[in-house]
């Protein structure tokens, strides 16, 4: 295996734990309240902004990175949960799942323009949260940020399967992604539970888009809009609903990026990707780890 | 007794539907008189005659999309896709042929050449896609005109005396005398003679109207529209499930594909950015249908033209149009498919009923 090669898989598997920390919180609330957040890839955008904010205040001090990410991770918290309050919840119940999915795009519309005005067109360079040059191992250089990036997608992915499966919040979660009506019945207030689960996706959101602006840093109002699609197809591709499919999904989506990126053609590479998504969900129409539910009268 | 009373009742309906297809011409064709009379009394500035084509095509479009999303009942989120295959198509037929064909009849084989091109890709991704269900089939169709568009946007396409060349990685050599670029990368195609204008787009929407409208009261619309509200049902009382999700796909890209032709023939510089056919374009499409009412025609034709004005009715609040633009999207939506506010609005016309009884 040459060392390119080698340098190729990683920055894949880092872009794929990047999709993956996003395509968590897209699957958790797409398992759980049913609909596609198209804004979700906005959340990251907004998340990136306020790290930048912060750190600018802080000129780029240790302290302004940590301040910006668990500020940005407040905020998109807050702009989750008030989306889904304002804009989502009233919809819970319409005739058509499609409303909502229109409602999503605007909320996608709305952020992506309050940026452009607040913030202006122009891309802002990004300087990383992660101030680790990275390590050198027989001439494989690795950067600090794709180390970073790969440990804390696995220690969320760990945390998130703690908590579904070991707290009563979590156990909720899946009562309600499974029967909303008998979670109902069974006394889980399954609108708190929806709450709850935007707030981590949002907040999933927010660690997402600090790493993926500080390993490609320029930050414009539609920065989120690609990744939040792919991982979307991370989702989908490894099962959408399961926590580690999504992980699975992320990983392999990333990989084949950069690899088609580096081998084939930097321009066919999303064309690629999508090719991928399509043959998976043909072979296996529930995606990797998707479960199948067959259809009864 | 209670026979005749259905009978008449249901004869009612098909007169209202009737008098309903029958208004959608003539908004359609007052639409058209009262611009032509605009412009002729020099009454609309040279922006908004350029917004005129442009509108009319995300219309057709739109009425495209509402057979896939409204009568057959599957959400397509890649008929930009289609409609970038019917405009590279048509408009490479357009450039080949620019000499040979007087204007508008190289235009009306034009426009064939990239409907059919686009009820065959139509066809193709319907076989594999039409499979998935919901969300899965939407994320797919997604994913199949997002590939289409990067494939253009990387292709390269010429001929000369020696053949065909093509090419996705580099700029294909061709003979200097001979050779003709057709489609020169992420550059696109270029000196497209610009022969779509706002009467023959009104003339194909107009067309395109006749097609969905006659297709939904014929055998075959309500086919497709018993497998939209009930699958299994369909199937057991022997509908051809997936001959007629084909069928209704294939027209449906179709017709995306004659937007595209007109898209194609209104610029002079056709490419395949994301800005052009990206998925955005599709889910601006998918908005159209879904304000204008699923499953209701002229709705997306209404929708198309006013939520495709609003952005620039609204250029006196400058950079504030985009922001006001999405909040009235979503309030809309609220206020169109709440159930809260659908019971609220309800009560309130049951009120003014009873007061005007009394």
């Amino acid at each position: 295996m040459s060392m390119n090669f080698l340098t190729y898989l990683i920055s894949g598997i880092s872009l794929g734990s990047i999709y993956a920390i996003i395509a968590l919180g897209y699957t958790m609330v797409y398992g759980i309240a049913k609909m596609l957040n198209f804004a979700h890839g906005d959340f990251i955008m907004v998340g990136c902004y306020v790290v930048f904010t912060i750190m600018g205040m802080f000129n780029g001090s240790a302290v302004g990175k940590i301040a910006g990410v668990f500020v940005a991770i407040i905020v998109c918290t807050l702009v989750g949960v008030i989306t889904e309050k304002i804009a989502y919840k009233p919809l819970r119940g319409a005739s058509s799942p499609l409303a909502v999915l229109i409602t999503a795009i605007g909320v996608s519309y709305l952020l992506e323009n309050a940026a452009l005005l607040i913030f202006g067109s122009d891309p802002k360079s990004f300087t990383s949260v992660v101030p680790w040059e990275g390590v050198a191992v027989k001439g494989l250089k690795i950067q600090g940020v794709t180390i970073v990036t790969i440990v804390v997608s696995v220690i969320v992915l760990v945390v998130l399967q703690l908590f579904v499966h070991k707290t009563r919040e979590g156990q909720a979660m899946l009562c309600v992604a499974q029967d909303k009506g008998a979670a109902m019945l069974m006394g889980i207030n399954v609108n708190k539970t929806i709450t709850i689960t935007f707030a981590i996706g949002s907040a999933l959101a927010a660690i997402a888009g600090a790493l993926q602006c500080s390993a490609y840093p320029a930050l414009t109002p539609y920065t989120g809009a690609m990744p939040g699609i792919k991982a979307f197809v991370a989702a989908v591709l490894g099962g959408i609903g399961s926590i580690p499919g999504a992980m699975i999904g992320g990983i392999v989506l990333g990989v084949i990026e950069i690899l088609s990126r580096s081998y084939i053609s930097s321009q066919l590479a999303d064309a690629i990707v999508f090719g991928v998504l399509i043959i998976v969900l043909l072979v296996k129409p529930t995606g990797i780890l998707g479960k199948n539910i067959q259809e009864k009268v | 007794m209670k026979d005749e009373n259905k009978k008449s009742k249901m004869l009612s309906i098909v007169k209202e539907k009737k008098a309903s297809d029958i208004s959608t011409y003539i908004i359609v064709a007052t639409a058209w008189a009262v611009f032509e009379i605009l412009i002729a009394n020099g009454m609309i500035s040279s922006h908004m005659k350029g917004l005129l084509v442009p509108m009319v095509y995300y219309a057709i479009a739109a009425v495209g999309l509402n057979l896939c999303v409204g009568i057959l009942g599957e959400l397509s989120i890649g008929h930009a896709g289609f409609m970038c295959v019917g405009a590279f198509t048509s408009v490479m037929f357009s450039n080949i042929f620019a000499e040979t064909f007087p204007a508008p009849v190289r235009f009306f084989l034009a426009m064939m050449c990239g409907i059919a091109f686009a009820a065959l890709f139509g066809f193709l991704i319907g076989i594999p896609v039409l499979r998935l269900n919901g969300d899965y089939l939407a994320i797919v169709t997604l994913a199949f005109g997002e590939i289409i568009k990067n494939v253009i946007n990387a292709l390269y396409l010429g001929y000369d005396k020696e053949g065909v060349h093509a090419s996705l990685s580099a700029p294909v050599v061709l003979d200097a005398e001979t050779g003709k670029m057709l489609i020169n990368g992420p550059l696109g195609v270029t000196g497209t003679p610009r022969d779509a204008n706002f009467s023959v787009s009104i003339v194909v929407l107009l067309i395109s109207l006749f097609i969905v409208q006659n297709l939904m009261k014929s055998r075959d619309g309500r086919a497709i529209m018993a497998i939209r509200d009930n699958r299994i049902a369909a199937e057991s009382i022997g509908i051809n499930v997936t001959k007629f999700k084909i069928y209704a796909f294939t027209i449906s890209a179709a017709i995306a594909g004659a937007a595209g032709v007109l898209f194609g023939h209104s610029i002079s510089t056709l490419q395949s950015t994301s800005g052009n056919f990206g998925y955005n374009i599709s889910i601006l499409i998918l908005v159209y249908v879904v304000l204008g009412g699923i499953g209701n025609i002229k709705g997306s034709i209404i929708a198309a033209a006013v939520l495709y004005l609003l952005p620039e009715l609204l250029r006196g609040l400058s950079s504030y149009r985009m922001l006001i633009y999405s909040i009235v999207l979503i309030v809309m939506m609220l206020f169109n498919w709440a159930p809260s506010v659908r019971d609220f609005r309800s009560s309130m016309w049951m009120k003014i009923r009873r007061r005007k009884e009394n």
